[in-house]
């Protein structure tokens, strides 16, 4: 073993109780990193799975971002213009020429697309009127763009052929409205049609919001209970590569004017929560090793004031400045170590433990358990914070310890 | 001010290990202070020198320039004829290292280590011997100055005599041209005092290494070979 870390060894095997407190601190800043990282990052890596599984990646809505400017504005464009009560261009709603678009998207590489027509419906069985989300689809292309048909828990996609009137619903809203496969529902569409539909399949995407408010029938049925015959509203994607999602969705709405979002903007409010869980979970973590390095910071500076002879000593016989700062700055970076071998096994254990908890929870998502993120990238980010955290705190009296004048102190000491 | 001594004190032969030519130190401040002025010194080969004055006469100070652990204010101090004033700190080091040990009235062990990684320390920082022969050697020095029983134990477990000579063993670890002891014996008996000296006088009879001691003991000073006294900072008997 080098000299320098055998005097370094030596100076916490000195100290071992202040030294112990320390490495206690570093480990549970480390432990509690590993254990909640992998907790938020389990959580939101599952969403985020659950979102690109059940979502379109790309969805291409009859809206625009912008409205558009009204005739008088672009007529005077310099002009400082007052309009009032001026309603709308009155335009037909749905995406114009939706299906020659949809051949034109269709034919990008990499790209799968499905037309859609979705709109409010009121489902009634017996006493119970329960709203829902209605999805008009085409299943040989729904198939290609969304896990529908993964989700099934009864029924068939191809079920919707089946009947005159077929329904598919998601679990939560079927649990609502106290239907099972097979039963038939009353649909009122705002637009005042009444069906009797048949629920010919029931899905569960593990998103609650899904499950409790979406249902499926072929796109002409829902053309017909929203009076839009021939009419789409919206053409969702999925893509090869779930990375260029934004770029095709920006791609598509500069060349079409319609509002494209891609996943990552559609969920950009639950992201957004992520980056403040984020956020808040690597403060709590940092106070802890704050604290830590505080303690280390206290250990060294508390060695070095003890130290200042045998410093002294070492420089006579010849150990230079840098041996000298090396010799304290180890003793941080060895807390800083071992606090972080102890934290990994803390955290291992913690991560255990969470996964043992058994709950059945339907909030944000339905879930049984924690998600976790088991991956060993967290523990290795937890370690080198950990371990910087402690060599910054041992720099400051390191290098107060590598300014240290012998000749002073030995003469001091005379 | 008292203008440098102009005769160098005589040298034993002719090539010098250590020379100062009018060597001073003084500390600046608001009021400097004057430790060592004008001295010229020359110590040769296998000489045994002792260095009297009364307290705060500058021997310490003189010492520590003599051992390059300190730089003079003016002069010029040559060690194995090379000039050393406007060398850089890691050369400095390294001659500490490989051609100087130090004894001090306070043994300085570090306390944490035993008596044979004390004596070692300076081996495994010059890095020339494996840690086996660094390990062999240790203890063989110890044995030399009759610590034998010794090697494993901490500071705290030995005497002041036995402390001391850990320290000579320590300053002999690499085989040093110069040992300089600053009051080895000031914190010992008499009867370990004279053990320190009767180690120094075999040091300097063997030839291999040349001895500076400072020291208030007269009748100790008197078995060096050679005597010098200071007071103020000047050398003022040879």
């Amino acid at each position: 073993m080098s000299l320098t870390v055998d005097i370094a060894l030596s100076h916490i095997a000195r100290r071992r109780r202040q030294a112990a407190v320390s490495l206690v601190g570093v480990a549970l800043g480390v432990g509690f990193f590993v254990a909640i990282a992998a907790l938020m990052q389990g959580f939101q890596q599952y969403f985020v799975a659950k979102v690109i599984d059940v979502s379109p990646h790309v969805a291409m809505k009859d809206e625009y971002r912008t409205p558009p400017r009204q005739p008088v504005a672009l007529r005077y464009p310099e002009a400082a213009i007052a309009l009032g009560g001026v309603k709308p261009k009155d335009e037909p709603r749905g995406i114009k020429n939706g299906f020659a678009r949809l051949a034109e998207i269709e034919r990008l590489p990499g790209v799968a697309a499905a037309p859609v027509l979705t709109g409010e419906l009121i489902l009634r069985y017996g006493s119970k009127d329960v709203s829902a989300a209605l999805l008009g689809i085409q299943p040989p292309r729904e198939r290609r763009v969304s896990n529908l048909e993964g989700d099934l828990t009864a029924g068939s996609l191809d079920a919707l052929y089946g009947s005159a009137n077929a329904l598919i619903l998601g679990q939560g809203l079927a649990d609502k409205l106290g239907v099972g496969l097979g039963d038939s529902v009353t649909a009122l569409s705002p637009a005042g049609v009444v069906m009797k539909m048949k629920i010919v399949g029931l899905f569960e995407t593990g998103i609650t919001t899904m499950d409790l408010r979406q249902a499926y029938s072929l796109l002409k049925k829902a053309q017909v209970l929203q009076n839009r015959p021939n009419v789409v509203n919206e053409i969702r994607l999925r893509l090869d590569d779930v990375a260029r999602a934004e770029a095709v969705a920006r791609r598509l709405e500069a060349r079409y004017g319609y509002r494209t979002e891609s996943w990552e903007e559609s969920n950009r409010n639950v992201l957004g929560i992520f980056v403040i869980q984020n956020a808040i979970m690597y403060s709590t973590t940092s106070a802890i090793l704050i604290v830590a390095a505080f303690g280390i910071f206290n250990i060294v500076s508390t060695v070095v004031l003890e130290k200042t002879r045998d410093i002294a000593i070492l420089k006579s016989i010849g150990l230079e400045s840098h041996d000298v700062e090396t010799i304290f700055l180890l003793q941080g970076l060895i807390v800083g170590l071992v606090g972080s071998l102890l934290g990994w096994a803390i955290g291992y254990g913690l991560i255990e433990l969470l996964a043992s908890v058994r709950f059945n929870i339907e909030g944000f998502m339905r879930s049984e358990g924690f998600k976790l993120e088991r991956g060993f990238a967290n523990y290795l980010i937890a370690a080198a914070v950990a371990i910087l955290a402690s060599g910054l705190a041992a720099l400051l009296p390191a290098r107060k310890a590598a300014r240290v004048d012998p000749v002073e102190i030995i003469r001091g000491a005379t | 001010m008292a203008p440098p001594d102009p005769t160098p004190t005589a040298a034993p032969e002719a090539t010098p290990l250590l020379r100062a030519e009018a060597v001073t130190r003084r500390l600046p401040g608001p009021v400097p202070v004057t430790l060592v002025e004008g001295v010229n010194l020359t110590v040769g080969r296998g000489e045994f020198l002792a260095v009297t004055g009364p307290s705060g006469s500058g021997k310490s100070s003189l010492l520590y320039l003599l051992g390059l652990l300190d730089r003079p204010s003016a002069g010029e101090l040559y060690f194995l004829g090379r000039p050393t004033s406007r060398i850089s700190e890691h050369e400095r080091a390294r001659l500490r290292l490989d051609h100087i040990g130090f004894v001090f009235q306070f043994h300085y062990l570090l306390p944490e280590l035993s008596a044979e990684q004390n004596v070692a320390l300076p081996m495994r920082k010059a890095g020339r011997l494996p840690i086996r022969q660094v390990r062999d050697r240790a203890r063989e020095l110890l044995a030399r100055l009759g610590l034998e029983d010794c090697l494993a134990k901490t500071p705290d477990l030995l005497s002041g005599g036995q402390r001391q000579r850990v320290a000579v063993a320590r300053a002999l670890a690499n085989e040093p041209d110069l040992i300089l002891a600053d009051e080895p014996t000031g914190n010992l008996d008499q009867k370990s005092g004279s053990q320190v000296f009767d180690i120094f006088e075999q040091l300097a009879a063997d030839g291999g290494h040349s001895v500076v001691t400072v020291t208030h003991d007269q009748a100790l000073a008197a078995r060096a070979g050679r005597r010098i006294t200071v007071v103020d900072g000047r050398i003022v008997s040879a």
